[in-house]
């Protein structure tokens, strides 16, 4: 007969259920007031976010490689001219208007890769909440607002050009 | 006494027991709220013993709105998650009440009523207390067939089931409820023959009588808790009672579809089971009746071995027993402690309930059916006749 083993099966039951609520057991995180974002690794992939240079200037340079790579096509972008009395004035673009659509984003990483101007990246942000489709767009200026800054060489406003 | 206003002295109106109709009313009304808080309140148990046994917490945000009240915030710790229940019961009630259009109607809504009422009904004549105010603590006191009552209104049961995954129309539904035919009929067999010993052992089948008896002469299966020394034939007897305490434990367990026998609503096999088509307040009807049958089950097993709402050295409802230095405080106070026992052991049994429903794994069919017909049936059948010797051999146990 299985009695001991039902006996015994209770008992490892009831020792779990004990050690719960003796507090022994951590594996819970209360999550809305307890979050493990410090330990988030370098290589995340959260919500993609636009970049400007050390001096404020915005990198990307309106190629639309992340627009034509996206695979569920979550970005849209405007190209513009820059303004005439700028030094690369005809030479390099701007986005007029940048969109992404977080309701589609699959958070793939693949703008990232091909971006040729390390202008867009993915960064930790995860939880993108919105009450209605429109809020779950993200425009430019949210889009930088996630993003901040990234030093280093940039290719748009290299002075020797 | 005559409890009788004069102005209900004459006429036709003095033959109706006002009083009588007054108080079972009142009564039913008690218990059937106390039943389906107590279901609700189960489910949510349920919940949270199920999450600590597996390292998680269970349901621990719907709190009450204690800002109103003046706290801080919303969610504590102590509270959180008691309001689970309630949200979940108005979400039932709210939802769309949805009938699919391949269904029998009549049969489809019919249904989940016989589910539950079939359940609700057999609390009519569970004592669940002494007396109050000189009442007697049950729908229907002095029923002599309670038992068998008992038994023939859970076998009923099985008409809501069987009609749910018949009327559903869908293979299913139609094969859980064909499982959970077949499941309870065969441990109804082994429930009714195994109590059979406990009514040749006290010679009555009023449940108010057998709490008495077992107030008196020591609960069924613990009988030194009325502080004497059990007689040789009571220890005899003791083995064929814990027998069959045993034996109806666990198919109160298949009766009551609960894992290790929930082969009816074996979710990973049939989808939900004969509720699958079901939704909104009929699904929770069925649910409610699953639950209640539970605690109807845990009520009779209370009764009939665990002494129903005797404690030692407690007074009952009238005062008299337990502790002398106890019967200063009055009389009602003990009726209302001995309901408060009564409830506390039935949820004792379904925390117990619910701890083997976390442990064990599911039966396979032809274990449940060997289980049932050819352990349960032939042990209960033994007991009866090893019962019916040790009473021939010790008349005057």
């Amino acid at each position: 007969m299985y009695v001991p083993q039902i006996v015994g099966g209770l008992a490892i039951t009831l020792g779990h259920f004990k050690r719960m609520l003796q507090g022994k057991t951590k594996v819970i995180m209360q999550y809305p007031e307890e979050k493990w974002d410090a330990n988030l690794p370098p290589y995340y992939r959260g919500a993609p976010a636009l970049v400007k240079d050390d001096k404020g200037r915005e990198r990307c340079v309106a190629c639309q490689l992340c627009e034509f790579i996206c695979p569920p096509r979550a970005i849209r972008i405007l190209p513009g001219e820059l303004p005439g009395e700028s030094k690369w004035a005809k030479v390099e673009k701007f986005p007029q208007q940048f969109d992404i659509d977080m309701t589609r984003c699959i958070y793939c990483g693949m703008c990232e890769e091909v971006c040729p101007e390390q202008a867009i990246f993915l960064r930790k942000d995860y939880a993108i909440t919105g009450f209605s489709r429109d809020e779950m767009v993200h425009d430019k200026t949210k889009l930088y607002e996630i993003g901040g800054t990234l030093d280093g060489l940039v290719f748009k406003w290299n002075p020797l050009k | 006494m005559d409890r009788h206003p004069d102005f209900l002295k004459m006429g036709v109106l003095y033959s109706i027991d006002w009083y009588l109709i007054f108080t079972s009313l009142a009564k039913a009304v008690v218990v059937l709220g106390i039943v389906l808080t107590m279901v609700s309140y189960t489910v949510y148990a349920e919940r949270r013993v199920s999450a600590l046994i597996q390292d998680r917490l269970g349901p621990n945000r719907v709190g009450f709105p204690i800002t109103l009240l003046g706290a801080k915030k919303d969610f504590s710790p102590i509270l959180g998650g008691l309001g689970q229940p309630i949200a979940d019961a108005m979400k039932l009630l709210i939802k769309e009440d949805f009938t699919p259009a391949h269904v029998k109607k009549f049969y489809y809504w019919i249904a989940p009523a016989l589910g539950i009422g079939a359940v609700i009904v057999t609390l009519a004549v569970i004592p669940f207390g002494s007396t109050f105010l000189g009442d007697k603590m049950c729908i229907a006191p002095n029923v002599n067939v309670g038992p068998l009552f008992i038994f023939a209104f859970s076998s009923l049961g099985v008409y809501g089931i069987v009609l749910a995954g018949w009327s559903s129309n869908s293979k299913y539904p139609f094969l859980g409820s064909i499982r959970s035919s077949s499941q309870m009929i065969s441990y109804e067999l082994s429930l009714g023959l195994s109590v059979v010993p406990l009514f040749m052992i006290l010679g009555k089948l009023d449940l108010g009588k057998i709490v008495d008896y077992q107030v008196t002469h020591g609960w069924l299966l613990i009988p030194i808790t009325n502080g004497k020394i059990p007689s040789f034939a009571q220890v005899l007897l003791w083995f064929p009672i814990f027998v069959s305490f045993i034996i109806f434990t666990v198919s109160m367990f298949a009766e009551t579809n609960r894992l290790p026998f929930d082969l009816p609503e074996a979710e990973q096999e049939l989808v939900g089971g004969y509720h699958t088509e079901y939704s909104s307040m009929k699904f929770a009807l069925f649910f409610l009746g699953e639950y209640a049958a539970m605690i109807a089950g845990s009520s009779l097993i209370v009764t009939l071995f665990l002494g129903g709402w005797h404690l030692p050295f407690i007074p009952d409802g009238s005062g008299a027993g337990g502790w002398e230095a106890l019967h200063a405080i009055p009389a009602w106070v003990w009726g209302l402690v001995n309901i408060a026992v009564f409830f506390g052991k039935v949820a004792a049994l379904l925390l117990f309930f619910i701890w083997v429903r976390w442990t064990l794994p599911r039966f396979r069919y032809d274990q449940l059916m060997r289980l049932g017909w050819i352990f349960f049936f032939e042990i209960a059948l033994v007991n009866v006749f090893i019962t019916a010797l040790i009473i021939a051999v010790f008349p005057n146990f």
